[in-house]
């Protein structure tokens, strides 16, 4: 690299990460500053009061193993809300792996009449706005008895994650040979030891990484769990929304917090299939 | 030591309406190594898919030793294959691909490591069973592929191409080993090449297959000497080829008339018959002038073992004879005389 190259990739470097970080970095001091005004460039005093608040943390006095059980058990909106979110999260995962992983696997692997169609149908949802079809769902998950369920909301969380799952998943049956199930048949492996002994491992990385765009889309839902959750299910950003639209900055950036947790967790947690050669398998590949 | 029949068998994709395999009937009795010969899309992966029980037949019927296999999966039918890319399991380590097969049949661990060990042996692999595939050359990995087919003792193994990704010197090499255990267990073994060289090499009876049709089902030396038709003896490397009237044992053509004697085996009516004799089975320069006719050599190309001779003749057609390498003194533009023997003359019917 010569010299000016070398200055402007770090100099673009730097502007990604101040773009991406700094605005987390301040949620970081909202959450847990005591007071933050203006001229102060950080706060004077510091606190956990927005997560005492919020029923996270016990509050002064009370940080005994007996004070966490407490708060834990105690079945306040946030903890309420973070089990929601991720049953919820969970049961999409599954059942958008199950229904995204033959349709994957037919899109890569085979070619039919109508192919362009059916992958067109797919990526839909990423392109038609949710607020078009969710209005007359929500009539018809009324009239099944689906709306303010979890389930219901699971199901029409698949919506805008299929495309992601099925988008993922099928870049890896596109790298995938299916001779390699066909010799482990005359081996004397069966249909399920095929899928177990064979299939699973050849596209677990790209699996993976399906399975966490699921979670994560599904996590991030507002609109449609609003709609079709009919305020019985709250889940976390339920609850951002709300504190945002009128609360305290400390409370709201606590949340936000834990709105952005399991994104970043799960990507450090899954960086090796993210990287390198499974992300060849497991990214976006040839569709 | 299992006799594999094939009868009637047709396979029809859906939304074809050429059958891939029609009407195929096959004897393989036991402990034979049968090649199954044709260029590329003839049918013979299909067939070899089909004994496995990967593809299933349209109509037709396979039979292991008299009882028909069409009903048992692929799992329990005890027809192995071996795939030209050899398709090693990459996560898993050369001694848990070749231990798969019984571990998918219950067998315990410690007598799994012990046939493993025994099967490296038998491909002369010893000492690599925790090695990963992608460590191994092509030939070993080949080799791998094989100690894993016959770890399950198979009644039948099917091999897909199994010299035609292994250079001259390794071909030879992996005959000789697939000779020898052949010998050694007595497994019937078919394989699929579109290499009449490696079908050569390898099998004690060719089953030559085109458009899906079975055409010739005989030794490898009867292609040479008695080939079904002439696109049969063009695949088996024939190039002189004369139009020409069958009567009796007498060929009328345009360059004169050849006596032949059909040993044996007779291929074609009387009538329109083309003509073939091999081009190592021409005498250049006869002693007598018996079912001889002239010509003039076009050129001389030198291919160290032998020499090849195209000569033209009096028609303006041209013919290809060899002679041994140090057989000398023809050279370009020579007048020529060649002799056809008649037991080297084979007819065809004309298509």
């Amino acid at each position: 690299m010569s010299r000016v190259k070398r200055i402007l990739f770090y100099a673009a470097v730097v502007g990604v990460v101040l773009a991406l970080v700094l605005p987390i970095i301040t949620f970081f001091i909202n959450a847990f500053a005591f007071r933050w005004f203006y001229p102060q460039f950080v706060p004077n005093e510091w606190s956990l009061q927005a997560w005492e608040r919020i029923g996270l943390i016990p509050r002064e006095g009370q940080r005994t193993l007996e004070g966490w059980w407490r708060l834990l058990s105690s079945g306040s909106d946030v903890i309420n809300a973070l089990g929601t979110s991720l049953a919820l999260g969970g049961l999409v995962t599954v059942l958008s792996v199950i229904i995204g992983l033959p349709a994957a696997r037919a899109l890569g692997l085979y070619r039919f009449r109508f192919k362009r169609l059916v992958e067109f149908m797919i990526l839909a949802p990423t392109i038609v706005p949710v607020i078009a079809f969710v209005l007359g769902l929500n009539i018809n998950f009324i009239r099944w008895g689906f709306s303010g369920t979890l389930l219901g909301v699971a199901v029409v969380h698949l919506v805008p994650v299929m495309p992601y799952v099925v988008l993922t998943l099928s870049g890896v049956f596109a790298n995938y040979n299916p001779e390699f199930e066909e010799q482990a048949r005359t081996l004397g492996a069966g249909p399920l030891r095929t899928f177990w002994y064979i299939t699973l491992p050849s596209i677990f990385p790209g699996l993976v990484v399906a399975a966490l765009f699921a979670f994560l889309v599904s996590w991030s839902q507002y609109l449609l769990t609003f709609l079709i959750g009919a305020g019985r299910v709250i889940t976390i950003p339920m609850l951002l929304f709300a504190q945002a639209s009128g609360g305290n900055n400390a409370v709201t950036a606590a949340m936000s917090l834990i709105f952005i947790a399991p994104a970043v967790l799960t990507l450090l947690l899954s960086a090796r299939y993210l990287s390198g050669e499974a992300s060849a398998v497991g990214g976006f590949g040839r569709i | 030591m299992t006799h594999v029949v094939l009868q009637k068998l047709n396979k029809v994709y859906p939304g074809t309406t050429q059958a891939a395999v029609q009407d195929m009937h096959l004897d393989i009795p036991s402990g034979q190594l049968v090649a199954l010969l044709g260029p590329s899309g003839c049918g013979k992966t299909t067939t070899l898919k089909m004994i496995a029980g990967l593809i299933h037949p349209s109509s037709g019927d396979i039979t292991f030793d008299g009882a028909s296999v069409l009903p048992i999966p692929a799992e329990r039918r005890g027809a192995v294959m071996v795939f030209q890319n050899y398709l090693l399991f990459p996560y898993m380590s050369v001694g848990q691909n070749v231990g798969f097969g019984l571990k998918m049949r219950g067998v315990p661990q410690k007598t799994i490591n012990q046939k493993v060990i025994e099967m490296l042996e038998l491909v002369k692999l010893p000492n690599i069973a925790n090695r990963r595939p992608k460590q191994l050359s092509g030939g070993q990995q080949q080799r791998v592929a094989l100690a894993r087919a016959l770890i399950t003792a198979p009644k039948v193994l099917l091999l897909d191409e199994p010299l035609s990704n292994l250079d001259a010197h390794l071909r030879d090499e992996m005959r000789e080993l697939i000779l020898s255990i052949q010998r050694q267990l007595g497994v019937t073994m078919i394989f699929v090449t579109h290499d009449q060289e490696e079908a050569v090499l390898l099998a004690n009876q060719i089953a030559l297959i085109f458009e899906g049709v079975l055409q010739q089902y005989a030794p490898p030396d009867v292609f040479y000497r008695q080939p079904i038709s002439e696109r049969a003896a063009r695949f088996f490397g024939g190039v002189n080829f004369i139009a020409g009237t069958r009567r009796g044992d007498r060929v009328t053509t345009a360059l004169g008339d050849f006596v032949f004697n059909p040993a044996g085996k007779d291929s074609a009516p009387e009538g329109a018959v083309t003509l073939t004799i091999r081009p190592e089975q021409i005498v250049l320069q006869p002693a007598d002038t018996r079912n001889s006719i002239a010509g003039r050599i076009r050129a001389r190309i030198y291919v160290g073992t032998y020499t090849r001779y195209k000569i033209v003749l009096n028609d303006g057609s041209e013919i290809e004879a060899t002679r041994p390498g140090d057989v000398g003194s023809l050279e370009e533009g020579d007048a020529v005389r060649l002799a056809f023997p008649e037991d080297r003359i084979w007819v065809v019917a004309q298509r």
